[in-house]
């Protein structure tokens, strides 16, 4: 087996061409076919009846609200709704499927060629990549299995396996993008800000909640990568991509391993791949050389979809406000500009940003806090910004300890971490802790003569006019106050001592 | 003292006996235990019924009763028994379809049409056999044993519901439920002298109904007289939003129809491409002097071809198949039924294999592997698709003959009950039952089968067919209402009163 080659040796050989096909969960009530329950987190097999547990002689009615939602994903795609359509089995067997075919969508999708613009940051500035929609259609959800015993948590080697149908009919939808070419090394950034993009208009549509933790939005990532000017290199289909991040992980870590096989002679498999998020790489699933034959046909236990036109415009006239169309909006109240907008977006921030203004936050502190502090937490600890344990009101109250001047930005950090670590409120941790900002001039000038005493040459560049030099004074004053000093008072009182003034 | 009634309280009709139990001549308890007494006397011979549940049968009958005496008002068939397919599902009580693979499954939940039953205090004496699955036409596909005709117990009672209409031929239940994807209503009704409606598609609710193939299925009455046939039939007819193939609309006056019984002014087209090469001397006789009789009853009979009706059999056996190979997949051994070969070692794969490998008969296994390859890449197009082509022509001859005329008529089979054994490993031969009962199924319009005498060569019954357009089920029962009074006119009792004692 060869070894990945680096990211940027890869793009300079390779071309990448990437695809995503994603399936959404539908927030309706109940499911696609039935009247049970939709939702997550029940005791397994509770959510179920004869239909959605395909028993002999049940026949499924589909529910018009799933219909309604797959219309209205389509339309905000930009893509065309058929007129008229059928849904169609694809049968295999497995054992998460209670009928052993899934009723889904083959020839005849509800929506068809749309697109999405996303917006990548670049060095030279904010880019758009128009994302081509394929297909977007409706189907039925399986049941999920839980392989016990055996090592890998997967059906090979496994002592038993348990089903919980609750999820079986929960209704689904598929979104399949055209492959996506010239991307270059921003492959893995246009991957992530497209299913960052769609999420978000899943969430502004209101049809998904959208967690992909949890398994609502789920992403499969396919990559190949071709020599410029030959045609595409076969690609592989990455499954089990869980988080945004690891939807840019996956992507780049394909592009990696794929140019290892290929630079060393080798031939990329057409398989399915899973993802692990520890080691941000992956394993072989099942091969698609020999496609299955899933002998689609159109269900006969259910009539065709025929959305009237008036009915489409009138879904299309009450879409609510585009994701892009609402950037925009808030870039202006919030006098930021383009390439801004797009890192809080692909930081998957900018709902928090928005929440903790909403909170009375002032906009420039919520985004520092976001894109700053918040997401590198995250990133550290491998989980979406939005799962952090901080909230918008947590923010508000430490913005005004630092108005008040109780804390300083440095201190601030740390009381976010503990927030976050789950010591308790700002102010608890503010009161544990012990941390507030020195504002006693003694206490600081003492500190400050100690520092002048340890660094003699520095105090004497300083007072022979070297002014920049006193940042190595506040330095070690602030190391000496643990941070609990404001550096700019510090700086003040420094500079009073040695009789010099700013530049 | 008993009355007549009494004594000859299994021959009456489902109308009469619910009359006297409406008038309290008869408890609707004494009704059932004599069709229950007759089961034990009859079934080992005749085989009609794979389960039977007395206690249901006779808790339903109580309740009838008490009804009664409260005063609460008694549907039209109220505490009449009936026997019920295997094949719709009866919650708590065991649904085979004829299969080894579901023996012991007991469902959680009603069929429709069940519900309606229940609705209409009819007591369910029990499930009746039939080919597994509903696969055949002799009922000798059942992996419980064949059921045998009452009128001769060594020839088969047709197929695929043979055992509900052995049952009523046998005088163990009045009435009967039955499906009919091709014929399974009809051509029972025609071999065992009994009257069978496939209603038209989307007529009576396929809820609980295990699925053969969907597009062709249909649950529908079976009797020994058109008005009992249609006092049933409207009992379980009518909209199900449960089913989606279900229609809307009102369905039309079935029981109306069937006492007004008249045909004067009709035109009845006699479908040329029915008749002729395979169909039995003795079945030709019968069927032209029951033509006779309805011109007699002032109807204008002309011929009419339906020229794509000669592909029917061929198109037929490709859907068909195709359909249920899907359909019947999730018989797996995973979730109920039987399950073989879990020893701990086996894998899921091996499991479902080993479990359809065991559980599935011959028949059953034949139409998957058909149905299974005519689906496959490459060659849905040439077979699936090609054979919905085939449907939409048939629907076309049947749009043109019925802009011509108010029913068409055929013999419903081309044979009478033949010998059990004669056809059963001869396939085609076996198909060939169905050659004039399957273009309904295709185009999804109804029709009627009902007998018009024996046949001179071996004195066994022959079946009329009625088929009527889409919604106008009603003609069905003028015309066969009609023509049943012509025949009792003629012969003074009803063709089934010549049934031999068993």
């Amino acid at each position: 087996m060869s070894a990945p080659i680096p990211f940027a040796d890869a793009i300079a050989e390779f071309e990448p061409v990437i695809g995503m096909e994603v399936h959404v969960e539908l927030g309706t009530e109940s499911k696609i076919f039935c009247g049970c329950p939709t939702g997550f987190g029940a005791p397994p097999n509770t959510q179920v009846c004869p239909v959605c547990l395909g028993l002999p002689g049940s026949m499924p009615v589909m529910n018009a609200m799933a219909i309604e939602s797959t219309i209205r994903i389509g339309l905000a795609l930009n893509c065309s709704i058929a007129e008229w359509c059928r849904m169609a089995r694809k049968n295999y067997f497995y054992p998460d499927m209670p009928k052993d075919y899934q009723v889904s969508q083959y020839d005849e999708p509800l929506c068809v060629d749309g697109y999405l613009d996303v917006t990548v940051p670049t060095d030279d500035g904010p880019m758009v990549v128009r994302v081509g929609i394929e297909r977007v259609h409706l189907e039925e959800d399986t049941g999920k299995l839980t392989h016990a015993g055996g090592a890998t948590g997967r059906i090979h080697g496994a002592d038993y396996s348990l089903v919980d149908y609750n999820r079986a009919g929960i209704p689904l939808v598929e979104i399949v993008t055209k492959p996506v070419t010239g991307t270059g090394a921003l492959a893995p950034e246009v991957a992530r800000a497209y299913v960052t993009e769609l999420r978000d208009i899943m969430r502004g549509l209101g049809v998904s909640d959208v967690k992909m933790e949890e398994g609502s939005l789920r992403c499969d990532a396919n990559v190949s990568l071709n020599l410029p000017g030959d045609e595409w290199g076969t690609r592989s289909e990455t499954k089990n991509v869980n988080s945004l991040r690891s939807v840019e992980r996956a992507v780049r870590s394909e592009i990696e391993r794929q140019a290892g096989v290929l630079s060393s002679g080798g031939r990329v498999v057409q398989e399915t791949r899973h993802f692990h998020e520890d080691t941000g790489t992956t394993t072989p699933g099942r091969s698609k050389e020999h496609a299955e034959d899933y002998r689609y046909f159109p269900e006969p236990d259910l009539v065709p979809i025929a959305p009237s036109r008036e009915w489409v415009e009138e879904l299309r006239a009450s879409l609510p406000e585009q994701p892009s169309v609402r950037r925009g909006r808030l870039a202006e109240q919030w006098g930021v500009g383009e390439f801004e907008m797009a890192t809080l977006v692909n930081a998957g921030v900018l709902d928090l940003v928005v929440e903790t203004v909403a909170a009375g936050v002032a906009p420039d502190a919520a985004r520092k806090w976001w894109a700053g502090e918040f997401t590198r937490i995250a990133n550290e600890s491998g989980v979406e910004p939005s799962a952090l344990a901080v909230t918008p009101a947590d923010i508000g109250r430490v913005e005004e300890l630092i108005a008040s001047g109780a804390l300083n930005d440095k201190l601030a950090r740390q009381v976010f971490e503990a927030v976050i670590a789950g010591e308790g409120t700002p102010d608890e941790v503010v009161a544990a802790r012990g941390l507030a900002v020195v504002s006693d001039d003694g206490a600081l000038l003492a500190a400050i003569d100690e520092a002048l005493a340890a660094q003699p040459d520095v105090a004497e560049k300083i007072r022979g006019g070297k002014v920049q030099a006193a940042g190595a004074i506040v330095g070690a004053v602030m190391k000496s106050t643990r941070g609990q000093a404001d550096a700019a008072k510090v700086r003040e009182l420094l500079l009073e001592r040695l009789g010099v003034s700013e530049g | 003292m008993s009355t007549p009634l009494e004594r000859d309280l299994i021959r009456q009709s489902a109308a009469t006996l619910a009359t006297a139990i409406a008038e309290g001549e008869l408890s609707a308890r004494e009704v059932t235990q004599a069709h229950l007494d007759r089961i034990w006397e009859v079934d080992d011979r005749v085989h009609a019924f794979l389960h039977v549940d007395a206690e249901g049968a006779l808790a339903t009958a109580d309740a009838v009763d008490a009804g009664r005496a409260a005063g609460d008002p008694l549907g039209p068939l109220a505490g009449v028994p009936l026997a019920l397919k295997d094949i719709l599902a009866m919650k708590g009580v065991p649904t085979t379809c004829g299969s080894r693979i579901l023996e012991g499954w007991r469902p959680p939940y009603d069929a429709t049409v069940v519900e309606r039953l229940r609705a209409a205090g009819i007591p369910i004496l029990g499930k009746t056999n039939m080919d597994e699955f509903a696969m055949g036409s002799s009922t000798e596909h059942s992996a419980y044993g064949p059921t045998r005709n009452p009128w001769d117990l060594d020839r088969i009672p047709g197929g695929s519901g043979g055992g509900s209409a052995a049952a009523i031929a046998a005088f163990e239940a009045p009435l009967a439920i039955g499906t009919d994807t091709g014929g399974s209503i009809r051509q029972p009704a025609a071999v065992t002298g009994t009257v069978g409606v496939k209603p038209t598609y989307g007529g009576v609710s396929r809820y609980g109904l295990v699925a053969l193939a969907s597009s062709l299925d249909q649950a529908g009455p079976c009797a020994r007289t058109v008005m009992d046939t249609a006092l049933l039939h409207a009992a379980i007819g009518g909209y199900d939003p449960r089913d989606s193939t279900s229609i809307p609309d009102a369905m039309p006056d079935v029981v109306a129809a069937a006492a007004r019984a008249d045909v004067r002014g009709m035109r009845i087209g006699l479908v040329r491409e029915l008749s002729g090469e395979g169909y039995q001397a003795g079945v030709e006789q019968r069927f032209r002097e029951a033509v006779e009789i309805l011109e007699h009853l002032g109807a204008e009979v002309v011929e009419v071809s339906c020229p794509h009706f000669e592909y029917a059999l061929g198109a037929y056996y490709l859907i068909l198949p195709s359909e249920c190979s899907s359909n019947l997949a999730r018989f797996d051994g995973m979730r109920y039924g039987l399950r073989v070969g879990d020893d701990g070692n086996a894998s899921v794969e091996d499991v479902m294999s080993l479990t359809r490998e065991a559980g599935f008969g011959p028949e059953v296994k034949r139409r998957v592997m058909l149905g299974t390859y005519a689906l496959s890449s490459g060659y849905y197009d040439a077979y699936y698709g090609q054979a919905q082509k085939v449907r939409t022509l048939i629907q076309r001859d049947f749009d043109a003959a019925f802009a011509q005329c108010d029913v068409l008529i055929s013999p419903t089979a081309p044979t009478t009950a033949f010998r059990i054994g004669e056809k059963v490993d001869d396939p085609l031969a076996m198909y060939l039952n169905d050659v004039a009962t399957i273009p309904v199924n295709m185009a999804g319009n109804c029709a009627m089968s009902l007998p018009v005498g024996l046949a001179p060569e071996d004195s066994l019954p022959v079946g009329l067919q009625v088929m009527a357009p889409p919604m106008a089920d009603d003609r069905l029962y003028l015309v066969g209402g009609a023509l049943e009074g012509a025949l009792l006119d003629r012969w003074g009792h009803l063709l089934i009163e010549e049934v031999p004692s068993l």
